[in-house]
């Protein structure tokens, strides 16, 4: 009995994986063939081996607007993580300096965050970015996507904080450096990798965002790549080898990064749920 | 130095999700005026079958998304913390789909799946296999919420593996020495260490699967629409044509309630039972 659990355990342990490897990869493989393939041949040829490759199809999505799309979302993912970066850090650094009760008060109030479910949200949101007069700007894009993710932001920076040794902290402080003086030369470096963290997370999220940018705007000039890619859908002038070309560009920034950065990437991907 | 976080926090996240609940008990068009209509939303959510179909639905996807989603993700990510560039490669490339927003992976499906011209379909029909090569994927009532299920599986595993994979690179290789030493196959090793230490992971990744399939919006919204009919219309596809296609705002915004206190409630059970009230309790000592 025991000799057979075993062989079963090998034999999973040597199935299975490859299992798994096909699944991930047939439709990343059938996106990737189909947007490299010539538009004609895609409703009679072979649909795992294209007779010819072609740019073809980025080149017609890219006219048809996804390069103002790819714009936006650049706009809007720097502009999320530089204001995450710098409100949360400010924030963190408050909370982990200070000795008032109000800090920890906030913190509680942020950490009741992480619960927010933004579907729960959207409807007073859109009535906060309408009357702000946001409606239908990038802005009314950054901002909630900022806003939703302080909380987890401040967490993963809170926990690098408390690591930094106070006398560090004595001696800058006695040297006479004010708080932004030793935020600047002493937190920045020191809290780096949580920082990147912080980064990619943000980026990621406000890159793929669906939900803020499909309510809060509606122009063809501030749509992002996702808003982009879900109109494509429904746009029968747009065949399907160009709406996959386009899908295939909308990850390639990220996909760059993964084989950059694969271990930073992961981290701020898992960041949620560590 | 915590005023602009907090601030922003509070106008474009607290703020509106607290706003959600008096928007509840009003009628408004998202342009007139809001006019107090009581209890009537809430009455009126009872008596709508498509509520109800919502519900229903969601609670299916809730509940299959985790019966395929655990044990797949953790037997994943269990075997890619081992070691070896074998499994490193197959790390590289499982962890692939992490990176296609839900949009991208939605609309891929969706063309892989086309009953006409769809390579699924296609393949199937080359391989004589009519049954397969005639279904409807997406179309078909009594198959829609089978696809979306799978489609959502194949979509969130690889985030959930990275979680099981983190979980269990913490384990202390001289555990599964000491098992060795005594005898223990690798299922036994499995069932008796592996498992048990996997716990607090296998906590953290079912609330966020049950979480995120109860307030999941993109790939259905991109996928089928809800449709065909309103055979994948979860909750929160349904507030969203309730508000922004339908314009009845009070009414949307009860669903949204409903919504809101279900995600939070088991969020709610997360944050305590996951390391997030660990980190808190010590962040309370620190200040």
């Amino acid at each position: 009995m025991a000799t057979l659990s075993v062989r079963l355990g090998s034999l999973a342990v040597a199935v299975l994986p490859v299992a798994w490897l096909v699944i991930v990869v047939v439709p990343i493989y059938y996106m990737v063939v189909t947007a490299v393939r010539p538009a004609r041949e895609y409703l009679t040829g072979n649909p795992w081996l294209p007779s010819a490759l072609t740019w073809d199809n980025f080149a017609q999505v890219l006219n048809s607007g996804f390069a103002v799309f790819l714009r936006n979302s650049v706009i809007v993912t720097v502009g999320t993580v530089a204001c995450q970066l710098v409100v949360s850090l400010l924030a963190a650094y408050g909370i982990n300096r200070s000795m008032s009760g109000l800090a920890s008060r906030a913190l509680a109030v942020l950490l009741l965050g992480l619960a927010i479910p933004v579907q729960a949200a959207i409807i007073p949101l859109f009535l906060v970015i309408t009357r702000l007069g946001l409606y239908d700007t990038l802005l009314a894009v950054i901002l909630p996507a900022v806003a939703f993710n302080v909380p987890i932001s401040i967490l993963i920076l809170l926990t690098y904080l408390r690591d930094i040794p106070s006398e560090l902290y004595d001696a800058m402080e006695s040297d006479g450096a004010g708080p932004f003086r030793i935020l600047w030369q002493l937190v920045v470096p020191l809290s780096a990798p949580a920082l990147t963290t912080v980064a990619i997370y943000n980026a990621l999220a406000a890159w793929n965002g669906f939900l803020f940018p499909l309510i809060l705007t509606q122009s063809t000039e501030v749509r992002v790549v996702p808003v982009g890619l879900y109109a494509f859908k429904n746009d029968h002038a747009i065949a399907v080898p160009a709406m996959l070309a386009a899908v295939l560009l909308s990850a390639t920034p990220l996909l760059i990064a993964y084989v950059v950065g694969r271990r930073q990437m992961l981290r701020g991907l898992a960041a949620i749920g560590a | 130095m915590t005023l602009p976080a907090f601030l922003l926090f509070l106008v474009f996240a607290l703020g509106p999700l607290l706003v959600a609940f008096p928007l509840s008990f009003t009628q408004w068009n998202g342009l007139g005026p809001i006019t107090w209509v009581g209890l009537d939303n809430w009455a009126e959510m009872l008596r709508d079958p498509i509520a109800l179909n919502a519900v229903r639905i969601t609670l299916i996807l809730t509940v299959f998304s985790w019966l395929l989603q655990t044990p797949i993700s953790l037997l994943a990510g269990v075997y890619l913390a081992g070691r070896g560039r074998y499994r490193a490669l197959l790390g590289l490339i499982y962890f692939v789909p992490l990176l296609l927003s839900t949009t991208a992976v939605a609309i891929t499906w969706s063309n892989l799946l086309d009953p006409n011209f769809g390579g699924f379909n296609a393949t199937a029909r080359a391989l004589g296999l009519t049954g397969l090569a005639s279904l409807n994927w997406l179309g078909r009532r009594d198959l829609a919420l089978v696809t979306v299920l799978l489609v959502v599986t194949w979509t969130f595993i690889p985030f959930n593996a990275l979680l099981y994979q983190a979980g269990a690179r913490q384990i202390p290789r001289s555990l599964y020495e000491a098992a060795q030493l005594d005898g223990a196959d690798r299922i036994r090793q499995f069932r008796h260490i592996t498992l048990p230490l996997l716990r607090y992971t296998m906590v953290t990744s079912s609330m966020l699967i049950i979480v995120g399939s109860i307030t999941s919006f993109d790939i259905l919204f991109v996928l089928t629409g809800g449709g065909p009919g309103t055979a994948t219309r979860t909750l929160p596809l349904h507030m969203y044509f309730e508000g922004f296609q339908s314009y009845h705002f009070g009414y949307a915004s009860a669903l949204a309630v409903l919504l809101g206190i279900v995600g939070t409630a088991i969020s709610y059970v997360l944050v305590r039972v996951s390391g997030f009230a660990r980190v808190r309790s010590g962040q309370m000592e620190a200040t």
